[in-house]
């Protein structure tokens, strides 16, 4: 009894600022800006199916590049000495500290056609080249905007590997790939998984950095949405796709998940 | 004698507090609600608008707020839960926000300088009887471009806007009044068509704009013509005026052949209102020749108010992109308001547009 109590002001909190919201976006998706009962908001909003595939496609590519880059980065961090690993932590959380308004900006201004490094190149003749306003640069600003989420989870996974199990590994006749491929890796799915929930879940719902970093043809889903909401005045569309938009994210972290419980049946086999 | 001198400072400390709050609480605090980048704010030496109506009127705080569309400004009013006294949307807009209730009659009597508004500008199709509105500025639509990189040869029309050769250089207006009726200018239909084929088609010409566009942008095309990140643009013309002055390779046309959007932004009353009487003070402010003046030598636009221009910098008063001759002028439009049914249509086709999904 007491330790429900002790929930009761998150549970009031969750209610306030989670469920009525959750329930006045259902509202709006299933209703005519009248208010009346229809579905037409779910036809229009599959009308941007390239829009919801183009976003998927994009967060998945800043996810594997997250991945790729990030994991190094733990594994050095995770087996540094104890005074290095905090500044090296430190650093990775440093960027976060800033508005992520404000690093998209500054990105902006080194990409551009006239930006800094475009304008340093052109002192050589050379130039400008082409840094921004493709899937390219949007899928990059991504990566720099999110990668910190990667590799937290990577690293808090990485740093309790128990040293023992890998002495094993070795004691038993595995070479350095071998032990890494069927040891260590299987070890870190699940900072793998939640680095990439972590990563995918803000990319596909992202908006502003396709704005900034992408052409016309580089929207994405939260971009259109936020239009709904901001310009046009559609609520009833736009609160669809966040609907819509909602269920995948959903869908995809169930996928997730079930790849940790196979994943750790496997391990611990 | 320490206690005495302790015990005034106490003495003078409350009553300085007494007289600090007293001057708090008196004040009446006037929410002005204008497009950004509309009003002179005391910068490069020009009058600060709202310092110098709070130095005539010290009762008064001015709480000043900015938006970047009509459409912005009415979504955030019929959302509901906020309150403005003053707000100076566009001619269409205003007509729609009569027909709902929007807008309060004003009280001619606080504004006796409503009397030195030109003619021209009074009796307008979007205030027929002159009931809810004191016209703030009037100006056109036009492009906006840079000497140095775009050829002469290829303006003079809108279709410079749609000129590959400038492909990722182009930015488009980011709002559907605007963006529509430079696609309705092109195919040579009224500005205010209702027909959904002419919307439609007007939408497929904004399609085939896309590929060749860095950008939608507002106020946000500012730095990026500045700093020649983008080259060419549709914008108003006394914002072209401010780009121009910060950059002067850049440059402003009116199309030679083709009709353009010709507004006028009035200050209104907002229904909620909640000081009316405040709100008129500073319509009639903002109305007097002298300050209307310094204001449009700044912003850029025309002044409705004519004795206005013996207040202003002669160059700017006889400004060919402010004022526009006569026979320029002629082929100007004025948008007046859509039904409900055609602004959502043409919402719907500029968002799908914008999404790149064509029409």
């Amino acid at each position: 009894m007491k330790n429900k109590l002790l929930a009761g002001p998150y549970i009031a909190w969750m209610a306030i600022f989670t469920v009525v919201p959750l329930a006045m976006v259902a509202y709006f998706a299933f209703t005519t800006p009248d208010g009346d009962f229809t579905l037409s908001n779910f036809a229009n909003a599959s009308e941007y199916l390239p829009i919801f595939l183009r976003s998927i496609w994009y967060a998945l590519a800043a996810c594997v590049i997250c991945l790729i880059v990030g994991y190094p980065v733990a594994y050095v961090i995770a087996h540094s000495g104890a005074n290095v690993q905090r500044v090296l932590y430190l650093l990775v959380t440093l960027p976060m500290c800033m508005s992520f308004l404000l690093r998209t900006l500054a990105l902006v201004a080194l990409v551009r056609d006239t930006g800094i490094i475009n304008s340093f190149l052109g002192l050589f003749g050379i130039g400008p080249l082409p840094l921004i306003r493709s899937s390219g640069s949007v899928i990059m600003g991504m990566v720099y905007n999110y990668l910190p989420y990667m590799i937290m989870p990577l690293y808090t996974v990485i740093v309790k590997l128990d040293p023992r199990l890998i002495e094993a590994a070795q004691d038993l006749g595995c070479d350095s790939v071998q032990c890494f491929r069927r040891v260590i890796l299987p070890l870190s799915v699940p900072g793998i998984v939640s680095g990439i929930t972590m990563v995918f879940v803000p990319a596909v719902s992202t908006f502003y950095i396709s704005q900034k970093l992408g052409s016309t043809e580089n929207m994405m889903v939260g971009d259109i949405i936020e239009r709904q909401f901001k310009g046009v005045a559609n609520q009833n569309l736009g609160a669809a796709m966040s609907l819509i938009l909602m269920l995948l994210v959903f869908i995809s972290i169930g996928l997730m998940n079930r790849f940790t419980d196979d994943d750790e049946e496997v391990a611990t086999i | 004698m320490k206690k005495v001198v302790s015990v005034m400072l106490v003495l003078a400390l409350a009553v300085g507090m007494f007289a600090l709050s007293g001057c708090g609480e008196e004040k009446t605090k006037l929410f002005v609600y204008n497009w950004g980048v509309n009003i002179a704010d005391g910068t490069d030496d020009y009058i600060d608008v709202i310092e110098l109506f709070m130095e005539e009127y010290p009762d008064i705080e001015v709480v000043y707020d900015t938006y970047d569309t009509n459409e912005a400004l009415y979504t955030r009013l019929a959302g509901g839960g906020v309150h403005y006294d003053v707000i100076i949307p566009s001619d269409y807009m205003i007509a729609r926000m009569i027909r709902e209730d929007m807008l309060s009659p004003l009280n001619f009597d606080n504004i006796p300088n409503y009397e030195l508004v030109d003619e021209t500008f009074k009796n307008q199709p979007y205030d027929p009887d002159n009931e809810y509105t004191v016209p703030y500025t009037w100006g056109t639509v036009g492009v906006i471009y840079n000497t140095k990189y775009v050829d002469e040869a290829d303006i003079g029309g809108w279709d410079l806007l749609w000129n590959e050769k400038y492909a990722g250089k182009i930015i488009m207006i980011d709002n559907s009044r605007d963006a529509f009726a430079i696609a309705e200018a092109r195919l040579g239909y009224s500005l205010n068509t209702e027909d959904p084929d002419e919307l439609r088609a007007a939408a497929d010409l904004l399609a085939e704009q896309v590929p060749v566009l860095q950008s939608y942008a507002m106020d946000g095309m500012y730095d990026l013509m500045e700093n020649e990140e983008a080259w060419i643009a549709p914008y108003y013309a006394g914002d072209a005026m401010m780009m121009i002055d910060e950059n002067p390779d850049l440059a402003f046309y009116l199309p030679e052949e083709e009709t353009f959007n010709v507004f006028i932004d009035a200050m209104c009353i907002p229904a909620n209102a909640e000081h009316k009487e405040e709100a008129e003070l500073f319509i009639n402010f903002l109305t007097s020749p002298e300050i209307s003046g310094g204001n449009m030598d700044y912003i850029g636009y025309g002044t409705p108010v004519s004795a206005a221009k013996e207040f202003m910098d002669p160059e700017m008063a006889n400004n060919p992109v402010a004022y526009p001759d006569e026979e320029t002028l002629a082929r100007g439009e004025s948008f007046i308001a859509l039904s409900d049914e055609g602004t959502r249509l043409m919402e719907d086709l500029f968002n799908e547009v914008k999404a790149g999904l064509g029409s």
